[in-house]
This record gives structure tokens, sequence and C-alpha cells, in this order.
């Protein structure tokens, strides 16, 4: 199957990266590598790794960056927007009904037990409402295209998505690389993602913190593989990244820090830890990363949790075939974004038809991540696809699968010279108390072998900047010189 | 600033410090040894380094007897000793690690690059006649660190943390450098001449004490100049200056904010300053040094009560 390339196939493309296309094809290969090791020291003096541990090799890994961005037109970005917008708020309305009325299960709509017994259903949320009535106010949302106007979501993240201080380094990285390149193209701008993101934390303070609340970015510290992540928003935002034992919550169940200056107290916690360890008093007892008393505090009221614990329920890969019913239950429209078809294993009918067709279809662990236990059936062996055969029919409700799709394919430096290879699409989307606000654009991730679909940085994907064309003429790309032409 | 960053800041400081005087005082008992006519001032020499560097203790439980190749493996590389050379820089890499946003690119790359060579280095280039090219490198690579600091680190609250640490760590290396001196002080005896001059070598002060005196050595002079002269930046008062110059600065950045350390750094400060050599003598030297060793330690405790175990409220 030949897959649709973003540069090359459709009138929208050829418009669109005309400029890019001109650039490849004038400069030389050379001169393209040279400039890929230069982002490389780029990013390995500005420290940006990924730690991936108990694989050998060195810990603090680079992702790679592939210098060539990957562009959307301010049409397509138009109504992708307005997509992630309606289903980010479908999400959270799911989220804030099932645990309290949970009218969609009444419904019939979501079968109860993929709701209440599911390992990501938090009890201890059932009857709260967190501030502003708002679950996830941080969520990626995975976008795949096969052609010009088809997009799909793949997954959504309503736990703790990362990847957002890639967005926005390598932006960084083609301004100082590529500026002229960049000045011939109307680029939507990046950079207010952290200033949004502080706005969006502040709106659901708890009342009594006043106009300007303290927030803190929680991590688990400097082994998890996001640590640079989380330092870099923090310095973004101003604010200081915390672990678990700089906090602590009083008798009277509000949390403070531990500072030079003495307790201080908070009033935000972006967390980026699992709910499991968030409060060893509720969750995991073992937990030395959590806050003892953190859930009390925040029932209390005392402290907002972003996001709310809880809020992986609606992003398990179980319930992710019911979002466009989501979307019409919720706010009666109908569904902007297509959803990928998906077979629940646990379904009889679905699982006979996984298991007749698993050369075909893309297997996945229903409550997985980062691209690990899966198996894309096209490209696997009679050996492989038999294994999975047995793990499905031993444990069914641990898997879904999908069409294998052909993931659209954007032009990429290789050893050997340019070539197509697959992406995928993660715009961050932020909802706090008074708007919901997506940067344009987002993290793209390709994956770098050829003909592989997996852009997961833990399995060797890389990344490119995104750029969103705005409407307009081109920038002038230089200014007027003595004695008219240059 | 988190009391946690604060702590690792303070102790990546003190430990660096710690590692540059271990260094320098090996490196003179390794030439005052090799002096020493007699095989029993030999055996003194290392062993009052043993005594200076706090780990007398663990060092006997270890081995037997004093030996230079035991002693200077205990202090140069032994992991079972929290002040030897080795386990300082590892401490300082693991602070300075956890707290790598709040550190300068130059700093970290100072630190990290002295524990990535260290680490790597075989016996043979830290022992013999490596020593002492080995014991050179080491305080050229604490300079590189200190400048590093010095030259690219923001004036505000880490700052003055990192700059606290050495200086009380500096201060308490003073004390007990001269301390293990004291009984040759107060003899007088112009037969150890030599020694004298080691003395001031461990503190570089070889030609401060000419600058300050433009005389000949005299055991005095010698306790007067690491004790009560500003002038020298490794003296008590010097060191202690600098404490209270770092702590007034916290707490003017705190709004006035002062603790139980303020007080004691500024008394024993005007200890210091109003001090006068022919007292400290009359007192007793050791004894003398034993109060600013239990003083200093005092203080460590008081700066850590009052900004890094912060009291849960």
């Amino acid at each position: 199957m030949t897959a649709f390339d973003e540069m090359r196939d459709g009138a929208v493309a050829a418009a669109t990266y005309a400029e890019i296309r001109a650039w490849i094809e004038r400069t030389p290969l050379e001169d393209l590598k040279r400039k890929s090791s230069e982002a490389e020291l780029l990013f390995r003096r500005l420290g940006i790794t990924f730690a991936v541990y108990g694989e050998g090799g060195d810990p603090e890994r680079l992702i790679p960056f592939d210098i060539i961005p990957r562009l959307i037109a301010a049409s397509e970005w138009k109504s992708l927007s307005a997509g992630l917008e309606q289903r980010v708020r479908a999400l959270n309305a799911f989220m804030l009904d099932v645990y309290s009325e949970q009218r969609i299960l009444k419904a019939g709509i979501v079968p109860s037990e993929l709701v209440l017994d599911n390992e990501a259903f938090q009890p201890a949320m059932v009857g709260f409402t967190p501030p502003g009535g708002i679950y996830t106010h941080i969520s990626g949302i995975d976008m795949v295209r096969t052609g010009p106007d088809a997009f799909f979501v793949l997954e959504d993240n309503c736990r703790t998505p990362s990847g957002v201080s890639y967005m926005l380094e390598n932006r960084e990285a083609m301004l100082r690389l590529f500026p002229r390149l960049c000045a011939q193209h109307r680029l939507a701008p990046v950079s207010r993602y952290p200033e949004h993101l502080l706005a969006t934390l502040k709106s659901v303070a708890p009342a009594e913190a006043g106009p300007n609340p303290t927030v803190v970015v929680l991590t688990p510290g400097s082994f998890n593989s996001a640590y640079y992540e989380h330092c870099f928003l923090a310095d973004e935002m101003g604010v200081e990244v915390v672990e678990g034992v700089d906090l602590f919550v009083s008798e009277d169940d509000v949390v403070f820090m531990r500072t030079t200056r003495g307790p201080q107290r908070v009033d935000v916690i972006y967390r980026r830890i699992d709910d499991d360890f968030l409060d060893p008093e509720v969750f995991r007892k073992d937990s030395l990363v959590g806050v003892p008393g953190l859930m009390r505090a925040y029932k209390a009221g005392n402290v907002t949790l972003a996001n709310a614990p809880g809020a992986g329920i609606a992003d398990d890969k179980a319930i992710y075939p019911y979002v466009p019913e989501m979307v019409r239950f919720y706010l009666n429209e109908e569904p902007k974004l297509a959803n990928v078809p998906t077979y629940l294993c646990d379904r009889e009918e679905d699982r006979a038809e996984v298991l007749a067709n698993l050369d075909k279809l893309v297997v996945k662990l229903a409550r997985g991540s980062g691209g690990y236990g899966m198996m894309i059936g096209p490209h696997a062996d009679e050996t492989m696809r038999a294994e999975f055969a047995r793990r499905i029919t031993e444990k069914p409700g641990d898997y879904i699968a999908q069409p294998t799709l052909s993931l659209s394919t954007v032009p990429t430096v290789t050893e050997g010279g340019i070539a197509a290879r697959h992406v995928d699409l993660r715009p961050f989307i932020l909802f706090g108390k008074n708007e919901i606000s997506i940067v344009p654009g987002g993290l793209t991730r390709v994956a770098l072998r050829e003909g592989s679909l997996v852009v997961n940085s833990s399995q060797g994907g890389g990344t490119k900047d995104t750029w969103v064309l705005e409407d307009g003429p081109a920038r002038q790309s230089q200014s007027q010189s003595q004695g008219g032409t240059p | 600033m988190l009391s946690r960053t604060a702590e690792s800041l303070f102790w990546m400081a003190r430990y660096t410090e710690r590692a540059a005087n271990v260094a320098r005082s090996l490196g003179v008992a390794g030439r005052m040894a090799s002096m020493s006519a007699a095989l029993e001032a030999e055996s003194a020499e290392w062993k009052g380094i043993l005594i200076a560097s706090g780990g007398e203790a663990g060092y006997l439980e270890k081995y037997p007897a004093v030996t230079p190749e035991a002693v200077v493996d205990w202090l140069v590389r032994d992991r079972d000793n929290p002040s030897s050379i080795f386990s300082c820089i590892a401490a300082a890499r693991n602070n300075a690690r956890t707290v790598r946003t709040a550190l300068t690119v130059d700093m970290w790359g100072a630190i990290s690059d002295t524990w990535n060579t260290l680490r790597r280095m075989p016996q043979a280039e830290t022992s013999g006649e490596a020593l002492t090219g080995f014991l050179e490198w080491v305080r050229e690579r604490v300079l590189l660190s200190n400048g590093a600091a010095t030259d690219t680190m923001l004036r505000d609250e880490a700052w003055r943390f990192v700059q606290l640490g050495t200086a009380l760590e500096r201060a308490d290396n003073t004390a007990r450098l001269l301390d293990v001196r004291h009984a040759m002080l107060a003899r007088n005896s112009t037969a150890e001449y030599a020694q004298w001059q080691a003395v001031l070598a461990s503190f570089s002060a070889t030609r401060a004490y000419q600058w300050v005196f433009r005389d000949r050595l005299e055991p005095a002079r010698i306790a007067e100049l690491v004790i009560l002269r500003p002038e020298l930046p490794r003296s008590l008062v010097a060191c202690y200056a600098r404490v209270n110059e770092l702590l007034d600065a916290l707490a003017v950045g705190q709004g006035g904010r002062k603790g139980g350390c303020h007080a004691q750094a500024a008394e024993t400060l005007s200890m210091l300053t109003e001090g006068s050599i022919d007292a400290i003598m009359a007192e007793g030297l050791h004894e003398f040094l034993t109060r600013m060793i239990e003083r200093t330690a005092e203080l460590g405790n008081a700066i850590q009560d009052f900004y890094i175990q912060v009291a849960e409220a």
C-alpha cells in the first residue's frame, strides 16, 4: 500500500509545502546532513534528553530530531482544532458524569462494567467535583492522517501526557538553524504554551488562594523519563519543581512545601506522577514519591490537582470506541473527529474477528503506552501472531485491535537521502475555567525506520517541528537593500 | 527556594571544598614525611592527617597500623571513608545532579567532568610517584568549579547556599589542620622550622605570611595569621566574616527573617575580631581550636535547622 504523502499528494499539500519542496530540492544532501548534526549538538548542549532505563546503553538518550518540518495548512488546522476542543469537552463531561450521576451508564450507552470494573476508575473520586468541574486540564490527543481530509484520533491521553517540551524546543531549534526558511512562512507561534499552561492552572486554584496562587510541578524525580520536561515546564512558568518529600499536609489538610523561608502554602499541583503513587494514605502504600494526606487536602478543597485523579478512565483504550457516542450524548453534536474502528477483544464477536485477521490488524494492550506490548499484524511473523493469539485468548480484556492504518508520510533526512517516513501528531489541549486553549500544532513524531509505523520515542522514533501556517501572504524574507535588488 | 535544593547546594559545596582540603593536606603531609629524619616523626605526620580528616576511628577499624600506603588509599580512594577524595567528589556530583537546573551549565560541567574522569582513574594514577600530580589535579578541578560558580551564578539564594557551604567547610578545615599541629607550635623549637613552613603550606599561606609580617617564622604569628588575620582567605576570622555576610544577605532577601544561626555566627565572629593571639595562646591553642571546631559544627546544625529541616506547621 502506498501511503499518503503530506508534501507530494493533493492540491492543499502542494501549496502548503511549496517553499519546503524548493528548499530541499536546491539544498545538497551534505548540507542537510550537516545541519542535522548541528541540531543534535544544540539539543545535547541544552541537555534535552529522554531517559530510557533497563535497556542498556546510555540511559540519557537524545530523541532524534529531523530538520524537515511537518506542515499543516490554516484551513486544516481550523477544523482539527475545532474537533479537538469538542472531543476534550466530551471526555471531560464523561469523567464528571461517571464520578457523579453516571447518566451515560444508566442510558446503556457505555457498558457499566467497562467503567466500574476498570482499573483506571477511581472510587475515591465518586461524589467529588473537582474545582471548575475540570478533570483533564492538560490532554494530548494522538492523531494520524491517511488522506487529504482523513484525520483520525488514535488515542486520547488524559493523565499526564508528555512531549510538549519537545514541541517548544523543536521550534526553538528551527528558528536558530533556519531563520530564513522560517521567515518565508507565516508560522503560528507556539512559544506561549507555558503562559497558557500557567493561566490554566491558576484558573482552577481554590478560591481562598487569592489572585496569585502558588503553583508547583510535582515530579517523581530525576530518574523519571520525562524529568527534563518537568524541570523545563517549571522553569518556563517560573514555578518550583517539587518531589513528594518537599511537600507535607498539615493537620488541617493544607499542603505546604518546605522552603528556605519556612513552610509555604501550595494551591495548585501540576502533578506528573500517576494516580497510584499520589498519596500512600489512599492509594499504593509503598509509594515513596507521593505525599501522605494529599487526597484529604484535595477533597477538602484546599489544593487543586491537575489532572484530577481518576482522569485515566476517559483515555482507557477500552473506553475509546465510545468517545463519538459521548460527543453525541453530552454535547448533542456530531463528532468532528473520527475514531479508528476498534475491536474490543473482550467482546466475543470482536474477538473472533480479531483472531481471524491477525495478519491485517494492529493489536495493542488496552492499558499500555509507549508502544510496548503491541503487534503490527502485517509486519509480524507466524510465531509472533501465534503468541498474540494465545495472549488474547487467555486475557481478552487486556487487548484491543485496530486495522493497520497507512499513516501519512513526510520527507525526512536519512542516511541515504531524503525519504518518506510515517508520522503522527500529538496536539496539546489546555482546559481552564474560562477557556480551552490549543497551541497551533503539537508534537509530530516520526518513525525513522523505513516502513515502520511505530513512532514512540522509546521505540526509536524521532520528532519534527510542526508548522501550522497562518492565512495571508508569505512574510517578507529580507529588508530591501541599497541599490534595488540585492 | 525549596529546602531540598538549598541542602543539595550547601553540601555540594562542602564536599567540593573538602576534597580540595584533603588533597592539600595530603600533599603537605607527604612532603613532611619525606623530610622527617626519624621514623617516629614520619608516622606522627600520617597519624596527624588522619586525625585532621576526622576519620581516624574508621581507619583503625579497617587497618591494623598506620602506614603511608594505607593512609593515602584511605584518604584518596576508599569509599568506606566518607571524606576520601573519591567519596567527596561523588557526593558533590550526586548533590549537583539532583539540583541540576539550579546550576549553570559551566558549574555542572566542572563537577560532572571531574567525577567522570576520577571514577575511571586506575590506582596507579592516584598513588606512588603519581600522587603529587593527582593531588594538584584535584585542587585545580576544585578551583575550576569554584571559578565557574563565581563567574556564572546569579547572585540569588542558590549562590548564597553554595558560598555558605564553602565558607563553613573551610572554617572547619582550618581549625582541624591547625589543631593537629598545636603541640608543635607550642614547643616553639627552631629545630622544627621546616614543619612550621609546612603548616603554612597546608593553608596555601607561605607567601601570605611574608606579606603580612615581613619577618621570619614564629609559631604565635603563624597561629595569628591562620586564626585572626582577615587578609588570609582561609583564616578563621575571614571564613566567619564570609559566613556572616552570607547569612545577613539571606536574611535581607527574606525581609529580615533571622534565626539562631545568625546570632551564633555573629557571636563567633566578634569573638574572633576582638580576640588576641596572646590570649588564645594563654588559654591553650588546642582548647581554643577544639572550641572552634565545636562551634562550627553547631553552626552547621543551626543553619540546617533554620533553612533546611523545615518544621511541619
